[in-house]
């Protein structure tokens, strides 16, 4: 089982163990935004800095940004979501946006856990 | 945080059925409106074109003029035809500024006895306020409070509502008709926001939820929220006031010639006579320095409401006024304004978006073929 944490941005970053991570966005959020129509991949080998704009979620209605929760380097993008944006709605946990480097892994100690980010969603 | 914001925002009559059926309520225009239901905008959106799809409208301003005269003295506020104006026929106008901008657009419908009045929700004081002030003197004003405003929209609509009241089948598009639906007395006409055929059905605040149920146990309908309303407009190139629309738009600029009528232009039987009758007139004479467009963002990308766009060598030369994605057509699709000389169909231009460029080219509206019904 891996390790997953949440971002007040409500993002999920998976830890793949391996110093790299995977980031998507919360099914809390998948709900918030509604029917997504555009998912805008950042470029392979972008530095990013956290509480950078690393990507944009569209909404039939809105544009939402999506920050980054660790420092790093992007190294893989999910491009199914060129075509199928939808699919983050069909299942927000299961389709990652962006595949990241962490420059410090010790970055995601300052993440929530499950329980935490529950919290932040119920108030 | 919102439940503050609730205490002073109106509802509906239909509040509890939005609550009921799992609507997401926002703030809209001083009430608390459903912005999407469990569908979601994609699947309203398509029931809509496909099917039925009921809107709860009753945000917006619902006015009776009464008087003798009534029609003339309101031809001195909109550069439309109501004199003329067919008993049981509806029109488009449009309440224009002295500067010959538009203070809103609304819907007329000559009822007989009194001029039926439609007028968006965040300018009803602001147009109540102006009916008063110029209109006070010649007829009587009433504001229907105590009514709901319900549409009823697409290609099952007839079908539909034909069902509970036959006669509507004999309604064409922009026509009215006092209607029982189920038993409810309804003031109905045939038109709408979404470019399908459909129906606007005004009724007593306290039918509105017995109506609406009735109207929903039909299998071909669905509840529909705002966002929908709103990505149906924008395909049917409907205008939204506030975005496409504004105190500082003319409807000559607007492209809305066809909506400003004949015998209200220089050459027409009653010329002008109308708030800034001057500036609008010398611009159908001399033409305006820019029009409303059609724009089609080339790739997924959706280029919204307030973005820039540019000429090839990046002299802004215009601006997006609503914009977003065509659920219909999978693509993004936006209005917007652009000098004269760049609003040629076919004139390729770039959006700015988060500092990128997007290819845009002008395109002829409505994005999706309006489908009203003309018997």
């Amino acid at each position: 089982m891996s390790d997953i944490k949440y971002s007040a941005e409500h993002e999920w970053i998976q830890d793949n163990g391996d110093g790299t991570v995977l980031i998507g966005i919360t099914d809390f959020a998948q709900q918030q935004l509604g029917d997504l129509v555009f998912v805008e991949l950042p470029e392979l080998g972008t530095e990013i800095n956290k509480g950078e704009e690393i990507s944009v979620v569209e909404s039939v209605k809105a544009a939402s940004e999506l920050f980054a929760p660790v420092d790093g380097t992007i190294i893989e993008v999910n491009e199914a979501l060129e075509e199928e944006p939808e699919l983050i709605n069909e299942d927000a946990m299961a389709n990652w946006i962006v595949k990241v480097k962490l420059s410090d892994p010790s970055d995601l100690d300052d993440l929530m856990d499950e329980d935490a980010y529950n919290e932040l969603t119920e108030e | 945080m919102q439940s503050s914001n609730q205490i002073t925002l109106k509802q509906t009559p239909l509040y509890s059925l939005h609550q009921e059926l799992g609507a997401k309520l926002v703030p809209f225009a001083g009430y608390l409106m459903p912005v999407q239901y469990p569908l979601g905008i994609k699947k309203e959106h398509l029931h809509t074109r496909q099917k039925a799809g009921l809107f709860d409208v009753s945000h917006m301003g619902q006015v009776r003029l009464t008087g003798k005269n009534v029609a003339t003295a309101l031809e001195a506020l909109v550069p439309v035809d109501i004199v003329d104006l067919p008993k049981m026929q509806q029109r488009y106008a449009l309440f224009t500024n002295e500067q010959g901008g538009v203070m809103d657009d609304l819907m007329v419908t000559n009822a007989g006895d009194y001029l039926f009045l439609v007028v968006n929700a965040a300018c009803k004081a602001q147009d109540i306020a102006h009916l008063q002030k110029h209109l006070a003197d010649q007829c009587e004003i009433d504001v229907l409070d105590d009514r709901a405003l319900l549409a009823l929209q697409g290609p099952l609509a007839g079908e539909v509502l034909a069902k509970f009241a036959p006669e509507s089948a004999e309604m064409i598009f922009m026509s009215a008709k006092t209607l029982l639906v189920n038993g409810i007395e309804c003031f109905v006409t045939r038109s709408g926001y979404t470019g399908e055929d459909g129906f606007e059905i005004s009724v007593a605040n306290r039918e509105a939820e017995g109506l609406a149920r009735a109207l929903l146990a039909d299998d071909a309908v669905e509840m529909i929220g705002l966002g929908a309303r709103d990505s149906l407009r924008l395909e049917a190139g409907l205008c939204l006031y506030g975005h496409d629309l504004e105190n500082d738009t003319s409807p000559v600029e607007a492209s809305l010639l066809w909506a400003l009528s004949k015998s209200r232009r220089a050459d027409g039987v009653r010329p002008g006579g109308y708030i800034g009758a001057e500036v609008i007139m010398a611009q159908m004479a001399n033409g305006v320095s820019r029009k409303r467009i059609g724009l089609k963002p080339l790739g997924k990308m959706p280029v919204r409401d307030g973005a820039e766009v540019v000429d090839d060598q990046d002299n802004i030369i215009g601006f997006v006024t609503s914009g977003g994605f065509s659920v219909t057509l999978n693509c993004p699709v936006a209005m917007g304004y652009v000098q004269t000389e760049f609003a040629q169909v076919g004139t390729k231009l770039q959006a700015l978006v988060r500092n990128k460029k997007v290819p845009l080219e002008v395109v002829k509206l409505p994005f999706v073929k309006q489908n009203y019904y003309r018997g």
